[in-house]
């Protein structure tokens, strides 16, 4: 059974890679993983999905008729760390993620999930970006 | 006094520069408030080092900024986040995130934001008319009354505050211990310096207070670092229509009622007149359907509670010198870091600095409502700040602060250790308040003890000897004996359920409220 895993996120590019996934996961008919995970530091964390929206994940999930699987791992790692273990628990096929558009200083301070991320992942990423200036 | 003292200090709190601080203050304030676990008076004892170089006008400005600042911010992370920022919010969150949930969290967040308003301009305006009264009576105090005052203080404080009256009275009591370090003033005897030279000068207040409040919650939140977050609700809607206006304004004029005399009263602060607030509009609503649902009533009142009584609590500080909450008992040491002693003769001698204090209450109360409305998504974001980033901040600012004061190295020890002690003060549940007000109202009564007793050839009975200090040691037994009375005439200790569920809501507290603020 082939896998492929999401990282999601309640913004336009979350919901952008989220769309991509399910057409892939079609297409190879795999079992979906969505992953939304929060280091869990903050008190507040917009990121992770909880309540409605939460509800609406699963509903949409439901709708677009694959086997989907939704993991919230709250273990104080960061966003790369978690998809990274994910990937290589469920032996994924392709990992689809979000990308947000950065200026050059912005990186620098912030740093890139993004670039973690497709270095660290051992399976063939896909990298979707979300619709212009919208994040 | 009067009319014309207040002009006068109008006069000075609106040059510039002490704007720039009431500004500053404010910003500070409520920041402080939204983040819980962080209060005003930790808040002002990280400051106090580097303010010793400001004028003493433009640094009390500043912490009456951040004293009132905390109170609004608190109010926001109720509503929005059904978590009290401090623990003198916790009845607005009970009625304000279920209004916040029902889509109406901008009515709640308005009412809160100008009942606070209304309550604060007010409880300000009390504070300018009682205080030149009050100071005529207490410039005929006697010491052996004044050290009357102090022990009601000090019970009071130990009794109201905190989960039980011994853990109270025992964290009184390490404030007391730790005021007595150092040479005695009368006799230049030294007590528990342990041949130590540098602690002959005592324990810098400066550095206890840091160590107790910074240190102790920073290695508290460390020790139990929650993973999983809050989820923020959305404030939607309109801000205010006309007749949340219609059901708001009396709560907000009996919310004032009640907390003012209780924050002037040595009561402990501004969580029982929000209590009493809430249980009072309940009861004198005309929506008792909608309690429990998000009644407007429930948040108006309480948060005008709190205001009010954060003014009140300024009446003894200014007339007596008498703090009477943490934040006020850290705002007694900056004066006292200026060599001012505030007491009856404050506002004679000082008059200028009281009354611009006094009228930048009134400045600071204006930009808090302007900050407040239009900012508050800015403020939620601040909760988006990885914890451990924020302590580790926080413990930077308390380590450079406590050396700044003496450059001593040893302070570092001081602090450290005594960050330990306020970590296991809050790991078992004692009350910090009531250790920092001991700490800085201790050795001023015990001056007052002793000059009484010189006086009396030390005779005991100089300490009853009017009518006033028989009444105040009247008062402060009834604060001691009668929780104890209270529990024996029930007949029965709490059943273990309800210890449990106390220490539900002490946690409750403890994870969100500012323990340092009002000492929950």
């Amino acid at each position: 059974m082939s896998v492929v895993v999401v990282g999601y996120v309640p913004h336009p590019r979350g919901r952008a890679a989220l769309e991509h996934a399910v057409l892939e996961a079609h297409r190879r008919d795999a079992l979906l993983v969505v992953v939304n995970s929060s280091r869990g530091d903050a008190l507040v964390d917009e990121e992770f999905v909880r309540g409605d929206q939460l509800r609406a994940l699963h509903d949409e999930l439901a709708a677009s008729g694959l086997r989907t699987e939704v993991r919230q791992p709250v273990r104080g790692r960061d966003v790369a760390e978690e998809l990274s273990a994910v990937c290589t628990e469920t032996g994924a096929e392709l990992l689809v993620i979000g990308l947000k558009r950065r200026s050059a200083v912005g990186k620098l301070l912030m740093g890139s999930a993004a670039q973690r991320i497709l270095l660290d992942v051992e399976c063939p990423v896909l990298a979707v970006k979300g619709p212009p200036r919208e994040g | 006094m009067g009319i014309s003292d207040l002009l006068g200090g109008f006069a000075d709190a609106i040059t510039p520069v002490n704007l720039l601080f009431a500004l500053l203050g404010v910003v500070l304030g409520t920041a402080v408030g939204v983040l819980p676990g962080i209060g005003p008076a930790m808040t002002v004892a990280l400051l106090l080092p580097a303010t010793y170089v400001l004028e003493p006008t433009s640094a009390l400005i500043m912490f009456a900024g951040i004293y009132y600042g905390g109170m609004y911010g608190g109010s926001t992370t109720s509503i929005l986040l059904n978590t009290p920022g401090e623990s003198a919010s916790i009845m607005t969150a009970l009625e304000g995130n279920k209004m916040a949930k029902a889509g109406r969290g901008s009515a709640a967040l308005a009412t809160a934001a100008i009942g606070s308003f209304v309550a604060g301009t007010i409880a300000t305006l009390l504070l300018a008319l009682v205080a030149p009264a009050l100071v005529q009576v207490a410039i005929n105090v006697t010491t052996a009354d004044y050290f009357a005052l102090a022990v009601l203080a000090f019970v009071a404080v130990a009794s109201v505050l905190g989960s039980s009256p011994l853990r109270g009275l025992a964290s009184l009591c390490l404030g007391l211990y730790l005021g007595l370090v150092g040479t005695d003033v009368l006799t230049g005897q030294e007590r528990f310096t342990l041949g130590v030279p540098q602690l002959s000068d005592g324990i810098d207040v400066v550095v206890v207070a840091v160590a107790l409040f910074a240190v102790g919650e920073s290695l508290y939140v460390a020790s139990r670092l929650r993973k999983g977050s809050v989820q923020v609700i959305d404030h939607k809607g309109s801000w205010m229509t006309r007749q949340d206006l219609r059901r708001s304004w009396k709560p907000w004029l009996r919310g004032t009622a009640l907390g003012f005399p209780f924050g002037v009263m040595p009561a402990g602060g501004a969580e029982i007149p929000t209590f009493l607030s809430y249980a009072a509009e309940k009861k004198l609503t005309k929506h008792p359907e909608e309690f429990g649902k998000g009644a407007i009533e429930g948040v108006a009142g309480p948060e005008a509670a709190n205001n009010a009584s954060a003014a009140g609590v300024l009446v003894p500080l200014l007339t007596l010198g008498i703090p009477t909450s943490a934040t006020a008992a850290i705002i007694l040491a900056a004066f006292q870091g200026y060599g001012i002693q505030p007491g009856p003769t404050l506002l004679t001698t000082e008059g200028p600095l009281v009354w611009a204090l006094i009228a930048s209450l009134f400045i600071g109360n204006a930009m808090l409502l302007v900050l407040n409305l239009p900012l508050v998504g800015l403020w939620v974001k601040l909760l988006r700040i990885p914890r451990p980033y924020l302590y580790a901040g926080i413990l930077t600012f308390a380590s450079l602060g406590s050396f700044a004061v003496n450059a001593d190295p040893l302070d570092l020890v001081i602090l450290m250790g005594l960050g330990l002690l306020g970590f296991a003060m809050r790991r078992f549940g004692w009350p910090v308040a009531p250790a920092v007000i001991g700490l800085i109202l201790g050795p001023i009564a015990e001056t007052n003890l002793r000059r009484a007793l010189a006086i009396s050839d030390g005779d005991l009975s100089v300490l009853v000897d009017s009518w006033f200090s028989r009444v105040v040691l009247l008062l402060a037994l009834l604060a001691l004996v009668g929780p104890v009375v209270l529990r024996v005439v029930r007949g029965r200790r709490a059943t273990p359920t309800e210890v449990a569920q106390a220490q539900e809501e002490d946690r409750e507290v403890q994870k969100a409220g500012d323990r340092e603020g009002w000492g929950a």
